[in-house]
């Protein structure tokens, strides 16, 4: 194949724009800030922030792929952090008796947020609207009834801080980053590879057209809701035992971040397109952006106008090459 | 003479009070095309909503090969070799030919929990399966669907249905969006399935097409069969003129009864 078919086979894939943007984030900080951030220290800093996003941001991504939006997560987070640190740091209960409610919660939220969508057709912005307040409600009210304060202590130590809530290879990067890069192996391998990932993207492209091909379309929907809900009180449930605590407020970035991180991965919002290796690329190009900029004599504050940009440019990017890949064509007689 | 592979007998349907079909009466063979046309509103959608499990009828029998059939859901119709292909095809416009082709039922290679999808072998049945229709500019099952002409699209989904053992084709105004050469592949197409041995139902309300393939002609007018009758018996302007439907229904059926020799119009 001529390196030219390469290139044009390349930029048509879902995570083109992402792959670009990604490279462009870098020359950029790489030009303004030298190349101190992709020294280890550095590399931690915003590998670790792409790690506790990417956790969540792959399924949030497959769901937008299938059509639906998933903002509970914003409220996921805390939840996590606060049942294991309740139930493992303020009751004293083993901690993987914590662990196994955080992660419980996270399958009941994410039930209860499929099954709504499921059966009454309501928009999943709106049905997860309504779970993300009131899971806060859930959240600050329960610590302050339970605890009487909004920040909760919790001490973790043996095999379950190594595996959970530790730093690796240095002490500077967390142990959620090995997470984050195992499972996108694993969803790369079910999305991409695996005939499950099939059903996923036609449910988002034409969701009767699916149901009438025999895809179970509301299994499946639940499925991803609750592997959404469930990912984020992972990640809340891993911070309180990184931190030693949990606190009521905080999470709510997610929500925001994680999409910013889906849609300049290639995701296309109304569903049907998108990459689990573009959502990689498009976490860690957001995480570089927020992180990068310390090491720049940029003051801080400009991060946000980047990442607008940043995102903008990303969406108005992966529309060119979404179209590039719709009319392409071989040329008659070039194999 | 064996008995028709589809047969609606004396099919009613009404929504609440609305009657929407009257006694309909019409079969389509192994190797047949039946048209079906009629205005906007004749009640055509609903007919094929029927037949493809989509609706039950209020009252009356489908029959499958001369057994009453039972379509409670359209996975039910599709399970029995009955497919329904929509205008635009119902395929996914971001996905590629190979991976819609084989939606819900993708090839795969390897064993247990590594069985991961045969790209190269969908596409190449997909193409093949395509191009066995004619189709030959599709080479390349990577490319989406949405890069495809109306007329392709449809092919596609034609041959998809073939492919899964369909073995009677429910086409819902194929060529209703499509130019006139698009719309004589899709004809073409028609044609192909119907040598290939299936009942083709063809819904259309452009007679050219209609008579350019069809067998069997059936008109709808509000909701009843208001003509019925094979290839060759009525020329173009009578069909037209019976879609039209201007005339009531009496002067219609006075009409095909033959007890006057052309009804008049309003």
């Amino acid at each position: 194949m001529r390196v030219s078919t390469l290139v044009a086979g390349l930029l048509r894939r879902p995570e083109a724009g992402a792959a670009l943007g990604l490279i462009a984030v870098l020359i950029f900080f790489g030009i303004f800030g030298g190349l101190t951030f992709l020294r280890p220290a550095g590399m931690a800093s915003w590998l670790n922030v792409a790690a506790n996003l990417g956790v969540i941001a792959i399924p949030l991504g497959l769901l937008m792929i299938a059509g639906e939006l998933d903002i509970s997560v914003g409220a996921m987070v805390p939840f996590g952090a606060m049942t294991v640190a309740i139930i493992s740091g303020h009751y004293g209960f083993s901690i993987w008796l914590g662990m196994g409610a955080a992660l419980g919660f996270g399958v009941i939220v994410g039930l209860i947020n499929g099954i709504l969508v499921v059966r009454t057709a309501v928009p999943s912005l709106i049905v997860t609207l309504g779970s993300l307040f009131a899971v806060q409600g859930i959240v600050l009210g329960l610590t302050v009834l339970i605890t009487k304060s909004t920040s909760v202590a919790l001490a973790t130590d043996g095999i379950a801080k190594a595996m959970f809530g530790d730093f690796v290879l240095g002490g500077q990067l967390q142990v959620m980053v090995l997470w984050w890069l195992g499972l996108t192996a694993l969803y790369v391998f079910y999305v991409h590879l695996s005939p499950f990932g099939n059903w996923i993207f036609a449910m988002g492209g034409d969701k009767v057209s699916a149901r009438n091909a025999g895809i179970p379309t509301d299994r499946l929907t639940i499925l991803l809701f609750v592997l959404s809900a469930t990912s984020a009180a992972f990640v809340g449930m891993c911070q309180a035992m990184l931190y030693n605590s949990a606190q009521v407020a905080g999470g709510q970035s997610f929500i925001f971040n994680a999409i910013i991180s889906v849609v300049v991965g290639g995701v296309l919002l109304t569903g049907g397109f998108g990459s689990v290796v573009g959502i990689f690329f498009g976490t860690i190009t957001f995480a570089i952006v927020t992180q990068g900029i310390y090491y720049t004599d940029f003051d801080r504050n400009w991060s946000s106008l980047i990442i607008g940009v940043l995102l903008l440019a990303a969406v108005l990017m992966n529309n060119t090459f979404r179209k590039m890949a719709l009319s392409y064509a071989p040329k008659k007689g070039a194999k | 003479m064996t008995a028709p592979i589809l047969a609606l007998r004396g099919i009613n349907k009404s929504f609440g009070p609305i009657d929407v079909l009257h006694d309909i009466n019409l079969e389509v063979r192994a190797g047949e095309v039946l048209c079906l046309l009629g205005d906007n509103g004749a009640g055509k959608s609903t007919l094929i909503k029927l037949m493809s499990g989509v609706f039950q009828p209020s009252s009356g029998v489908i029959e499958m090969d001369g057994v009453p059939a039972s379509l409670p859901t359209p996975r039910a119709a599709s399970d029995q070799g009955i497919a329904t292909v929509h205008q635009f095809g119902g395929t996914f416009p971001l996905m590629s030919i190979g991976r819609s082709f084989f939606i819900g039922v993708e090839p795969t290679k390897g064993w247990g929990p590594f069985k991961i999808y045969d790209r190269k072998r969908a596409n190449a049945i997909a193409v093949k399966a395509v191009q066995d229709f004619g189709i030959t500019r599709i080479e390349d099952g990577d490319r989406l669907v949405g890069g495809l002409s109306g007329g392709e699209r449809q092919s596609l989904a034609i041959a998809r249905a073939v492919h899964f053992g369909a073995r009677v084709l429910i086409l819902d105004e194929p060529t209703a969006a499509l130019g006139v050469k698009q719309a004589t592949h899709v004809l073409r197409i028609v044609n192909e399935a119907k040598k290939r041995g299936l009942a083709v139902v063809f819904i259309t309300h452009q007679v050219m097409h209609a008579m350019a393939v069809g067998d069997h002609f059936a008109v709808l007018i509000r909701g009843a069969v208001a003509a019925d009758f094979k290839k060759g018996e009525r020329s173009r302007e009578e069909i037209t003129d019976l879609m039209a439907g201007g005339a009531s229904m009496s002067a219609l059926e006075a009409e095909i009864d033959g007890m006057a020799p052309h009804a008049t119009t309003e």
